[in-house]
């Protein structure tokens, strides 16, 4: 075969392997679709084999090879990737049951778990196992014991439930973890290690949802204009086809019907003339009321930290004062939202800004108390850093004195005393492990509340009204407290802010993350049980249509906010001089600056001297400065010109619009043109005749080149959306190549043209 | 489970994931709920006809209120009588699935839609599309003044030629711009 030949016959291959993967999109039957792949399978293996052959084409033979055995592979890992997603029917089940919105919570919650458990991994692997395998063992040296006045009751269940004792000085925590440089055979480097998974824990959650944003936007279709189509999208989209329940389809309808009725409503009468003072007054007096509550909150925190301060000085304190201050958070927690929402009874908003208006105060209100708590705890740290000056010095000395005294019943004064009893050496405050305790506390309440309101507020709530409706005087399951609606909005706000807490608190406890794992596992469980035993579906069911990307926002927020407080502390809180895997040196990253002094070559630590010379820095801050700029300009403009394309479409159609119509143009600009041409017959002649419109009854679907209508900006496409018009004048009677589209002129038995 | 997976064989079980959306699981799934639907005596599942009434009782299909016109668009039964064979089955599955494109499943949401399938949306159409969203029953249903308010409003927005109905082009534009439409156009088994 000559050269030429070959090139087409692999164009031509080419051609079929795109038809072959492309053929699932095109919307035409199985049968079709089946006889077609099938010729083009033939046609690529008859005629890839023989281009294969000959000299010089093992390569390409190859290479095709190579391609189908890297399809084959992608699509069979899609398959196991697909299957080993978990809960799958679980889901599926709510689905059918409450529809896609509370459904979409519980994928929130499974995608959550499935980025834990990545962290989980991380930190476990590379932090957890190293010590406990080749680290010493429990009871070793100082950090790792319980301290000999501790030891009668480290093993008590109240202790261990406040997680001191046992659970104190155990890998839970930061204060268990020793500053070997190097451990084990394998010369592991686990402070370097904990260090970078600590970091590594925020890049790999912030890169993970910064992807699933971008995927998000991908689908939710940009910038459709809010007002633009409501009625039709009410119409065409406010079924959802995922709901397999009588009724669940019942409440559906009723607030689709609703929801027409409100619009067709809304439409006929304009802003009522209600008195605009009272309601701004009212909304004035609600987010004064408001402010006031979550200035309030933030006090009582301050308030009970401090307090929390005082009760760490004595011993005799009761269950309530130890744990006051992670019940208070959790209580204010479940207080307040709604207490938020009857207060914006007063403010009379549409249901949708009202549920914006809600979900901002929460955020607010989580934030508040959020960073309360972290302040507070920061007084806290400062205070143990104090101590630790003091704690350094007596220790020293004890050490001193136990040498001292321990030299004097042994008469041989070549042997080396033994080390000190780790227990007996005293401790100091170790901040870090303090802070860790802090966080883990805050959880496990948090866990606790929110599985202690989910029975009481859900189940317990069902169970009296399903059976105390028998002997009371109203209808309790129709009206006063019935059967509770599941709050999608508060329960992925409480997940997001645990989420938060995690990120802040995992630095400090690496058993943090493992806890958590735990958490949205149960959770899970526990929560689709609650929902489907106990829950009603929604009776105004109305999506806030990008809530995706709204909550995923939201946790890019909370993800940036709890990085502040963790690079605060590495970069400048000086570590405890006897605990943690930091212990000893001046700041934390040190260990960075040391392992770039010892373990890497010469040359890369003269290179990293050089990157971190401001004079590089700064260019290279205005650099991104710039670029940012720049594309924020190119945006805009991009804009501008969709603004302008838009518009053209409109007057494309406007002007078809009046053609057909037979009436003069209302476009002022053609108008002025047309004045200004000196024959008025010699008005547009531009646009072609429209071509016929597809419309076989069969709806056999060869035609639906009008598909792409919707996006191209291309004006013969436009005018083809023109219906054939039967009192059309002299277009129809123009050239058949002018319509040349391989359409049949019949149409809609039109027959031969009409009479000129 | 293990008898009715080897009657779909490898090559078209791998023909079906190249022709639809579906993974395998999907379409092993598919054909489970398939031949439970055949009756006892039939062997071959792939090429006989499932009557509409049947595939109305699956459960992702019966308190849906386009049953019936999804079945009569996605049927290639000769007498018209919305019998689904397991072909017509995928294609259903595979138009409704997560991964079909947005053209796909405008493309036959429109024909869904088209209850005299004369290939635009006529007002007649569009009433007996309100109609079934709004459950059909007397006390749900609008009032002639405000459905005609309503279609009114509807084809003031989409009818972009203004000849009082609406085509699969000027569909395709109106859902194209939806946010909800993808994921509110999903049946899964």
């Amino acid at each position: 075969m000559s050269e030429g030949e070959m090139a087409r016959l692999m164009e031509e291959v080419e051609e079929k392997k795109k038809l072959i993967a492309t053929i699932r999109n095109k919307p035409w039957r199985m049968k079709r679709r089946l006889v077609l792949l099938r010729e083009a399978q033939q046609f690529v293996d008859k005629f890839e084999g023989a281009l294969g052959k000959g000299k010089g084409r093992k390569w390409y033979a190859y290479k095709v090879m190579m391609t189908k055995k890297w399809i084959k592979f992608q699509r069979d890992f899609e398959n196991f990737r697909t299957a080993c997603i978990p809960w799958e029917r679980k889901i599926k089940e709510v689905e059918s049951h409450f529809g896609s919105s509370v459904a979409s919570y519980f994928i929130f919650l499974r995608w959550m778990y499935g980025m834990n458990l990545v962290l989980f991994g991380l930190t476990f692997g590379l932090v957890v196992m190293p010590e406990v395998l080749m680290g010493l063992p429990y009871g070793s040296i100082p950090r790792k014991t319980v301290p000999r006045a501790e030891q009668d009751t480290a093993q008590d269940y109240s202790v261990l439930m406040d997680f001191n004792g046992y659970c104190k000085y155990s890998v839970l925590f930061y204060g268990y973890y020793n500053n070997q440089r190097t451990i084990g055979l394998l010369k592991f480097r686990l402070p370097l290690a904990y260090l970078m998974v600590g970091l590594g824990t925020f890049g790999y959650s912030l890169m993970l949802v910064i992807r699933t944003m971008a995927k998000n936007a991908d689908v939710g279709g940009g910038d459709g204009d809010e007002g633009e189509f409501t009625f039709a999208w009410k119409m065409f989209t406010s079924w959802d086809y995922l709901i397999g329940n009588a009724e669940t389809a019942d409440n559906k309808y009723a607030s689709i019907t609703t929801s027409f009725k409100e619009s067709i409503v809304d439409e006929q009468e304009n802003q009522k003339d209600e008195n605009i003072h009272l309601r701004r007054f009212l909304r004035v007096l609600a987010n004064f009321l408001i402010t006031c509550s979550l200035g309030g909150s933030g006090y009582l925190i301050y308030f009970v930290v401090k307090r929390s301060q005082e009760f760490a000085n004595r011993d005799d304190l009761s269950w309530y004062e130890k744990n006051e201050l992670e019940l208070i958070m959790s209580l204010l927690g479940l207080v307040c939202p709604p207490l938020f929402e009857t207060i914006a009874e007063l403010e009379d908003y549409h249901p949708r800004i009202a549920l914006k208006w809600q979900l901002g105060r929460i955020f607010a209100l989580f934030l508040g108390n959020l960073y309360t708590f972290l302040f507070a705890l920061f007084d806290e740290v400062n205070t143990k850093l104090e101590e630790e000056g003091s704690i350094k010095n007596a220790s020293i000395w004890a050490m001193k004195e136990y040498y001292a005294n321990f030299s004097l019943p042994v008469n041989d004064s070549d042997a080396t005393p033994p080390p000190m009893d780790p227990g007996d050496v005293i401790l100091g405050p170790c901040w870090e492990t303090a802070v860790g305790i802090e966080f883990v506390k805050l959880t496990v309440s948090d866990i606790q509340v929110t599985y202690l309101t989910i029975l009481i507020g859900d189940f317990a709530r069902a169970v009296i009204v399903r059976f105390l409706n028998y002997c009371w005087c109203w209808d309790l399951e129709a009206g006063f407290p019935s059967y509770g609606e599941f709050d999608i909005s508060g329960n992925v706000l409480g997940l997001v802010f645990n989420q938060g807490m995690i990120w802040m608190g995992a630095f400090y406890a690496p058993g943090l993350v493992g806890i958590n794992v735990l958490r949205l596992l149960s959770s899970m469980y526990y929560q689709c049980w609650a929902v489907m035993a106990t829950n009603v579906p929604h009776e105004r069911v109305f999506k806030a249509s990008k809530s995706n990307n709204f909550y995923m926002g939201l946790l890019l927020l909370v993800l940036f906010l709890s990085l502040l407080p963790v690079v605060y502390t590495i970069m400048s809180l000086p570590p405890s001089f006897d605990c943690g895997p930091f212990s000893g040196k001046e700041k934390m990253f040190d260990v960075i600056m040391e392992t770039i002094d010892l373990d890497l070559p010469a040359f890369m630590g003269t290179l990293f001297s050089y990157a971190a010379n401001p004079g590089l820095i700064i260019p290279a801050v205005l650099l991104m400065v710039l670029a940012i700029y720049y594309l924020n300009s190119t945006s805009e403009a991009y804009q501008n010109a969709n603004m302008e394309l838009k518009k053209k479409m409109q007057m494309a159609r406007d002007e078809e619009k009046n053609r057909r119509n037979n009436t003069d143009s209302t476009n002022q600009v053609m108008k002025d043109l047309e004045d200004l041409l000196p024959n008025r017959s010699l008005a547009p002649p531009a646009l072609p005749e429209p071509a016929e419109k597809p419309k076989e009854p069969e709806g056999k679907p060869t035609k639906t080149r009008g598909g792409a209508a919707g996006k191209g900006v291309d004006l013969q496409k436009d005018v083809s959306l023109a219906s054939s018009n039967p009192n059309a004048r002299e277009p129809v009677t123009r050239a058949p190549g002018a319509r040349g589209r391989g359409q049949p002129p019949g149409g809609r038995g039109r027959g031969g043209p009409p009479p000129r | 489970m293990g008898t009715t997976a080897s009657q779909l064989d490898k090559g078209m079980l791998s023909e079906y994931q190249e022709l639809t959306f579906l993974t395998k699981q999907e379409i092993l799934l598919a054909y489970k709920r398939f031949s439970e639907l055949l009756p006892k005596e039939e062997t071959n599942g792939l090429s006989y006809r499932i009557p509409m009434n049947a595939i109305l009782e699956l459960p992702e299909l019966k308190t849906n209120p386009f049953n019936k016109r999804i079945c009569m668009v996605f049927s290639t039964s000769d007498s018209h009588d919305g019998s689904l064979s397991f072909d017509d089955f995928l294609d259903l599955l595979s138009a409704f699935s997560d991964s079909a494109t947005l053209e796909i499943k405008s493309h036959y949401a429109f024909r869904i839609f088209d209850f005299d399938d004369d290939g635009t949306l006529g007002r007649q159409d569009l009433e007996k599309l309100v109609n079934c969203l709004t459950g059909g029953t007397v006390d749900t249903s609008l009032t002639p003044e405000e459905m005609k308010q309503l279609i009114d409003n509807i084809l003031e927005e989409s009818d972009i030629d203004k000849d009082g109905t609406v085509n699969l082009s000027e569909f395709q534009h109106v859902i194209s711009r939806s946010p909800d439409f993808v994921s509110s156009f999903k049946i899964v088994l």
